[in-house]
């Protein structure tokens, strides 16, 4: 029973760490990206900002919406919000983890994704349908390339939860796999086109035309818009974190280990903040591609995925 | 000056129009206005603008004037008409087409024969028999609007097939930029087809005109199209100038060609910043932009303003460049060369940047030819036509202006010329900061005969200004007519995207830059 309730705390520590931080997790990107802009930036505290005007705004809703596009706002949270449950970002003991693993949280995504495009369609605008079409598109390619990344430490640890493949990689004697390394750059691939980042959309665009993500919530205001901002910010932290539990686990507490819980936060912090510096570059460096450029950026994602597979299951690297 | 002369291939007499630009000008009847323009045509001339003008307060009716090029320079065509119809041009020069719309809306003039009689700068706004620049309208006489406030029913052009759908954007946009609304037809991603509509900043600037002395119309004309200010300014105190047979003095024209070079580098640097912002290479919006700002902010300290509004007036120009001035100019001219220099490489060199650039929104020299494409865009589609170098007034006769032009077309020459173009306006800049001449600012503009008529004919940064100016007497304006290079290049634009993708149009769009402000009037 003790050992629920701890597992339980730790839970509810992690979900809340994640939600609460993640618009600070965008901020620091976007600062990073001022910077190698050699502009000053917003502050990392910009977000927050955002998130606070657009919650006190009045929210204006198109005449012909239904249901869908009132839900969907909170459906893309709700989503956002449990996978950040069931990824271990600073313990692996989780009471939720049982419940869900890394396919569970594929599908996750994929239902955050359906409410939005759905929600982008009901109320009729070309955008609307543009950005779903695009976002479909999208998502057609990055959803198996990210499930094929999940099979090579799904083999490795022989369980498809994210808690024990942790514990596997990370609490086990240490081993470096090779096929993680193929891995680990389909999955950064995957990252960048599921986020809706620099080069297979521009999160920071005012050109509708060009618009993947964006179009999607052009139609939204104050605080559905802010919710799917909160969403978007959650997203990319948890990815961040599935990223870091899969491939830098190290840090990472076990179970009922909580003296070392506040250490564990802190390389948590130090990884997403080089993370976050990473992606910052990647997107300043690069340009946005031709749209059907991207499902040759997504089949390469595949392809290395796929390539780390093989090497696992035929090589045992 | 104004006895006749002959033209090789034109079988009437031309008069002089006296002033900096090479002009002359002929009245003639219905046939030889489509002898004339195929004539132009034939001989790989081009269209400038067509306007009308109403004389019923002269005791004369309503003419047509056509400005084309041809080898001698501008010839300024003007057609009497007797019954309020006269030939259609479009055949002929295919941008002709919304020039006589915009002469339908606004003076009830109507070209027979013409393909597309849709209306172009009238929305909803007055009712179809209220016709603004006919003189028995008067400006205080608030026009009825037709279907108050509700939006018209335009007839776009529609494509039938399996699978196309419209796509509708603007006019209002997310981001802040002038209004103009898109209708693409799309296949998935594929453009079929795109038609443009304009005229929702139509703001009855040419009307205004008429209620104006020559000197409040230089503020009005500086603020036609905001980017362009220096050369609208220019072109109309040209136009003034000429009318009233007055040359400016020598350091004002050479001041003139500095603030018009520093706008087109201005402009230049802004719009490579947004090009690589485009193609979500935000860096080089950051890069440029600061050398932007650093040109901006030199303006205003020597001039006064941002833009430099203001500073061209007829006569000369309004305010002076002092001797640490222009030391400081001279300075200013090497650390933006350096970057630019920089900046270039980093472009080339980039090669997401170059996908996106190369091929896309390709108007090949053939096409440009045939359409008219003119200025910036032109140059970059091998339309070799620069009136710094081919008709110059002072000062560029002296300067030896070297034109930048590419055959490719698409949206990395007009990268390219931009690169060119702002590294020679550097050189230009320098060259005239160490051979500025002294002597006076500006002259007292005399007034002009009632009827006199001037033009001003300026390459701005976009392509070439013109203003026509009629004298009602004085120093009041009976008629001023502003031409954008924008009416020629907004149409090719339509054809520029075709077979590209839809997110690939504001880049191609941004690569023209064109100005919807100084085309709605």
């Amino acid at each position: 029973m003790i050992k629920f309730i701890e597992a339980l705390l730790s839970q509810l520590a992690q979900t809340m760490l994640v939600v609460v931080f993640a618009p600070l997790m965008l901020g620091w990107v976007n600062q990073c990206r001022a910077w190698l802009q050699n502009r000053s930036g917003p502050g990392v505290l910009q977000p927050y900002r955002v998130l606070h005007k657009l919650f006190h705004k009045d929210a204006l809703i198109a005449h012909n919406a239904s249901a869908i596009f009132r839900s969907a706002p909170y459906i893309q949270f709700g989503c956002m919000a449990l996978a950040a449950s069931i990824v271990p970002v600073v313990e692996t003991n989780l009471a939720f983890s049982p419940a869900a693993d890394v396919i569970a949280l594929v599908g996750i995504f994929a239902l955050a994704r359906v409410f939005s495009s759905l929600a982008a369609m009901d109320i009729g605008t070309s955008f609307g349908s543009l950005g779903a079409r695009r976002e479909m598109l999208v998502a057609s390619l990055s959803e198996p390339a990210l499930l094929m990344v999940f099979f090579t430490p799904l083999l490795i640890a022989q369980s498809s939860s994210l808690t024990v493949i942790v514990d596997t990689l990370a609490h086990r004697e240490f081993a470096i796999y090779p096929s993680l390394a193929f891995a680990a750059v389909a999955f950064v691939m995957v990252l960048l086109a599921e986020n809706a980042r620099i080069p297979i959309d521009n999160p920071s665009t005012h050109l509708e035309l060009t618009m993947i993500h964006e179009a999607l919530i052009l139609e939204y205001s104050a605080r559905h818009l802010a919710l799917i901002e909160w969403a978007t910010a959650i997203k990319l932290t948890v990815y961040c974190a599935i990223g870091i539990a899969l491939f830098l686990p190290w840090g990472m507490v076990e179970a009922g280990d909580w003296p070392m819980f506040p250490v564990a936060v802190g390389i948590l912090v130090a990884k997403l903040a080089l993370a976050g510096a990473g992606l910052a570059v990647m997107e300043t460096v690069s340009a946005k591609m031709r749209i059907f450029r991207a499902p040759e950026f997504l089949g390469m994602a595949f392809l290395f995925a796929v390539l780390g597979l093989l090497i696992r299951l035929l090589l045992g690297a | 000056m104004n006895h006749g002369m002959r033209v090789d291939g034109y079988n009437f007499e031309f008069s002089g129009i006296s002033g900096a630009v090479t002009a002359l000008r002929a009245t003639v009847d219905a046939t030889q206005w489509r002898e004339t323009c195929r004539r132009a045509a034939f001989d790989g001339g081009r269209l400038v603008a067509l306007w009308g003008s109403d004389g019923s307060d002269a005791g004369a009716g309503f003419v047509v004037h056509v400005a084309l090029v041809i080898g001698v320079g501008l010839i300024v065509i003007t057609l009497p008409l007797a019954d309020e119809r006269y030939p259609d041009i479009s055949d002929i020069f295919p941008a002709a087409g919304r020039m006589q719309r915009a002469v339908r809306d606004l003076f009830g003039l109507v070209a027979e024969g013409a393909a597309d009689e849709r209306p172009w700068l009238r929305h909803a706004a007055w009712p179809a028999d209220i016709f603004p620049l006919r003189k028995d309208f008067s400006n205080h006489q608030s026009p009825v609007t037709s279907q108050s406030g509700a939006a018209d029913d335009y007839p776009f052009v529609q494509v039938a097939g399996d699978g196309v759908h419209e796509i509708a954007v603007g006019p209002v946009h997310a981001g802040t930029i002038e209004p103009g609304h898109f209708r693409f037809s799309v296949v998935g991603e594929r453009i079929l087809r795109l038609e443009e509509r304009l005229g929702y900043k139509h703001k009855g600037i040419e009307k205004r005109f008429e209620q104006m002395d020559f000197m409040e119309g230089a503020q009005l004309a500086g603020r036609i199209s905001g980017d362009s200010t220096v050369a609208y300014a220019w072109a109309y105190a040209m136009a003034v100038e000429s009318a009233a047979g007055l040359t400016p003095p020598p350091r004002a024209a050479w001041l003139r060609a500095i603030l018009l070079e520093r706008e087109r580098i201005a402009n230049h640097l802004g719009d490579l910043g947004f090009l690589g912002n485009d193609a979500g290479l935000a860096f080089g919006l950051t890069q440029f932009s600061s050398l932007k700002e650093d040109m901006l902010r030199l303006n205003y300290e020597l001039f006064g303003h941002r833009y430099l509004m203001d500073v061209v007036i007829p006569g000369g120009v309004a305010r002076d460049l002092s001797a640490d001035g222009l030391a400081r100019m001279q300075r200013e001219c090497d650390a933006p060369e350096r970057t630019v220099a920089r900046l270039k490489g980093i472009y080339d060199e980039h090669p997401g940047l170059q996908d996106r650039f190369i091929t896309c929104g390709r108007v090949t020299p053939e096409l440009a030819a045939r359409l008219g494409l003119t200025g910036l865009a032109g140059r970059a589609s091998g339309q070799a036509w620069d009136l710094r170098v081919e008709y110059p007034c002072v000062p560029y006769g002296e300067l030896d202006v070297r034109m930048a032009t590419h055959r490719n077309g698409d949206v990395a020459a007009r990268v390219t010329v931009r690169f060119e173009e702002v590294s020679e306006s550097l050189r230009l800049i320098r060259e005239m900061l160490a051979r500025m001449p002294s002597g006076d600012l500006a002259l007292p503009v005399p007034a002009a005969a009632a009827g006199a008529f001037g033009v001003g004919w300026i390459e701005g940064w976009r392509g070439e200004v013109l203003i026509a100016l009629e004298a009602a007497g004085g120093s009041s304006i009976r008629r001023l007519h502003p031409h954008d290079p924008s009416w020629q290049n907004w149409p090719v634009l339509e054809h520029a995207v075709l077979g590209n993708i839809v997110p690939d149009f504001p880049l191609i769009n941004k690569s023209f830059n064109l100005s919807y402000s100084g085309q709605d009037l």
